[in-house]
């Protein structure tokens, strides 16, 4: 009998689950671990394999009713007591009220002499007795490996753990193993050869002077599950799994519109600014009012009356508030009233997990409408990029599932090249505006753009960015030769384009008074040869007056005369006219 | 549960724990080894409890008992515990201290 096989299941359904109650856990092995059968915990010191156990435990006795017996052989029943208090499990309750028992074995390796054959007999009858007296269904064996340590015969030992597999799978309960992970198997005694149904694998390592433990469910047999390596953290409530798909994309989606507490800005994002429940980047170099649009939207928000939570990984609360104030908004009296919280950590003063884990617990906590995350980019330097990223999409799903809007502000280092991180992190964002500055003329302006806004639309024009301590405000830039023209440059080029209005404006009326001056002119010339004209026919007709009465003068004249020459006038007529036809005849 | 006192006029009174289950070859054996030492070592001040843990398991606990059979030496302080069938006496008197008794 080199491995036990497990008895085939007839039916099609999945095997039977037990439970662990375990935040994310169950998510990952799809409903738990397998039920009458042991599991294996293995893992290094310090990576939480005891007190994964015991919350199986707890839990199993608090919320499924199942009671359960812990066979510590490291530690004592009143250190187990206090180690599990501080997530708020009250062990010693328990064992009061006869849901759990606990036994503690011990074995002294140098008080113990050996002179013979012997068998765990012993050990069985207690375990035995520990699930009779209480009816257990779980039982947890915390680290079984120290019997290596403590028997000096391996043989007998291994044989009697073997048929201590066997005997809690006869008696029906679901076991938790916990081992210690061994240099080049999964745990150091090989126990992994004799509990094949589930092995769970805890891991604790340091990435950049940060911890971050991980859980990896490494085999289960005849079903389905997870098989990547999930971060899980320890806090006060117990261990939670952070598995990245447990929410899915199935959002409920509001068409709700929020305001910016920029006016501009609303105007920009098609008039009405966010949808509730999207998610903002805001990215920007230092120094380009990021936190100033944060600020305004969280403002905002408190104003009409919702509840705002402003999480800080640079400034104490008190600083944003003061800065704040100089640029007109005021945000303690939205504190004083609970509307706005600041929740301000040091990002490396934990890991990853354990931020998001308190982020979390407040979200949960305080319920708001809004979050504001300031910024995330440094929260991400405390893991890697794909471990960050990670983070980001667990929250976002997080928010979104409860239709919070959330305003990530993000530090680039300068430059127009997007940073790696960002890229990432834009494809889980709906919106994105940019916060740049432009250099020239010896100063430095700031500039917003809306890059991307989903489900909406949106000006695609660069605005240049005034904070002045009125507040902010949003005026056209000028697009110029040179690019984009802000501040100086901007007035400047305004004082350009008023004086070229005015001088065609000027040059407009000169040329309407010369007009006029032609006209006139032209006038004066028509009236002047109208006059010339006028005296002309004038003089015209006196002398056609002349002409006519000295004609009709000539004309009585040559009548007088006519009357004299009369005779021969005819005849010379009639000899003209002879002399023709003669010549025509010849 | 079965008792063996044997009086000797030694001031010192051995008491030993023997935990078994039930009759096995192993509990049996033990029983018939530690009592020869017992004899000859200790004659007439020591007594021996034989504890069957088939019947009382909750006694496990007290004594540590993981092994069986197990001899537990509860007086003279301080308590020492031998596991095995008892099958190699030298080890057996190392382990209850009384090489020296000798």
């Amino acid at each position: 009998m080199k491995k036990k096989r497990s008895k085939p299941t007839s039916q099609a359904t999945q095997l039977p689950k037990c439970p662990t109650g375990i935040q994310g856990l169950d998510e990952i092995t799809s409903g738990g671990l397998p039920r009458g059968r042991p599991t294996l915990v293995c893992g290094g010191a310090g990576c939480g394999k005891t007190l994964l156990a015991a919350e199986f435990l707890v839990r199993g006795a608090v919320q499924f009713g199942e009671p359960g017996v812990l066979m510590a052989f490291e530690e004592t029943e009143k250190e187990l007591t206090a180690n599990v208090a501080s997530l708020g499990f009250d062990l010693a309750g328990l064992v009061r009220r006869k849901k759990i028992v606990i036994d503690y074995v011990h074995i002294e390796r140098s008080e113990v002499q050996e002179s013979g054959e012997y068998d765990l007999e012993g050990l069985f009858v207690r375990l035995g007795h520990a699930i009779d007296s209480i009816g257990a269904k779980r039982v947890v064996l915390d680290t079984l490996e120290v019997l290596f340590a403590s028997l000096p015969n391996e043989a007998i030992l291994r044989s009697e753990l073997r048929r201590l597999f066997r005997w809690l799978k006869d008696k029906g309960v679901t076991a938790v193993i916990t081992a210690e992970r061994g240099r080049e198997s999964l745990t150091r005694h090989g126990l992994e050869e004799y509990v094949s149904d589930c092995v769970v694998l805890l891991d604790h390592r340091v990435n950049d002077q940060i911890a971050t433990r991980h859980l990896r469910v490494v085999k289960y047999r005849g079903a389905l599950h997870g098989t990547n390596e999930f971060p899980f953290l320890i806090g006060d409530e117990g261990i939670s799994v952070l598995p990245i798909t447990s929410l899915g994309l199935n959002h409920k989606i509001s068409s709700e519109r929020i305001a910016t507490g920029i006016p501009r800005l609303d105007a920009m994002l098609g008039g009405q600014g966010f949808f509730r429940g999207s998610s903002i980047l805001l990215t920007g170099t230092p120094g380009t009012g990021k936190t100033i649009v944060a600020a305004n939207f969280a403002q905002a928000a408190a104003r009409r009356g919702e509840r705002v939570l402003f999480f800080s990984f640079e400034e104490s609360p008190n600083q944003i508030i003061r800065n704040m104030h100089s640029i007109g908004l005021r945000l303690e009296p939205l504190v004083k009233r609970g509307l706005l919280r600041f929740h301000s950590a040091r990002p490396s003063l934990y890991g990853l997990e354990m931020h998001l884990a308190t982020m979390f617990k407040e979200i949960t906590t305080f319920r708001p409408h809004v979050v504001v995350m300031d910024p995330i980019t440094s929260l991400m330097d405390a893991g890697t990029v794909s471990e960050s990223k990670g983070m980001v999409t667990r929250l976002i799903d997080h928010l979104k599932a409860s239709q919070v809007t959330s305003l990530f502000t993000s530090l680039t280092q300068g430059g127009h090249v997007l940073q790696q991180s960002e890229a990432a992190m834009s494809s889980l964002m709906d919106s994105w505006l940019l916060l740049q500055d432009f250099e020239g003329n010896g100063e430095r302006n700031r500039a917003l753009y809306v890059l991307k806004a989903r489900g909406m639309a949106h000006s695609n024009q660069i605005r240049e960015f005034l904070i002045s301590d009125r507040g902010v405000d949003l005026v056209d830039a000028y697009i110029g030769p040179s690019g984009v023209l802000t501040g100086s440059a901007r007035v400047a080029q305004e004082d350009l384009e008023k004086a070229a209005v005015l001088a065609s404006q000027q040059e407009a009326a000169r040329l309407k008074r010369e007009v006029e001056r032609k006209r006139s002119a032209i006038e004066r010339q028509i009236s002047g040869l109208r006059s010339d004209y006028e005296s002309e026919s004038a003089e015209l007709r006196r002398i056609a007056d002349q002409v006519g009465t000295s004609t009709l003068m000539l004309t009585t004249e040559r009548a007088a005369s006519g009357i004299l020459r009369q005779a021969d006038a005819k005849v010379a007529a009639r000899t003209r006219g002879k002399a023709r036809n003669g010549n025509g005849n010849q | 549960m079965k008792t063996k006192t044997v009086k000797r006029r030694a001031a010192k009174l051995w008491q030993l724990r023997l935990y078994v289950t039930d009759s096995s070859p192993k509990s049996l054996t033990a029983f018939a080894n530690l009592k020869k030492i017992c004899e000859s070592q200790l004659k007439g001040c020591y007594r021996i409890t034989v504890i069957d843990l088939l019947k009382r398991p909750q006694l496990a606990k007290g004594d540590q008992i993981l092994a069986v059979p197990t001899v537990v030496r509860k007086l003279p302080k301080p308590v020492r515990t031998i596991i095995g069938n008892l099958s190699d006496t030298a080890r057996v008197l190392v382990g209850l201290d009384l090489r020296l008794a000798d």
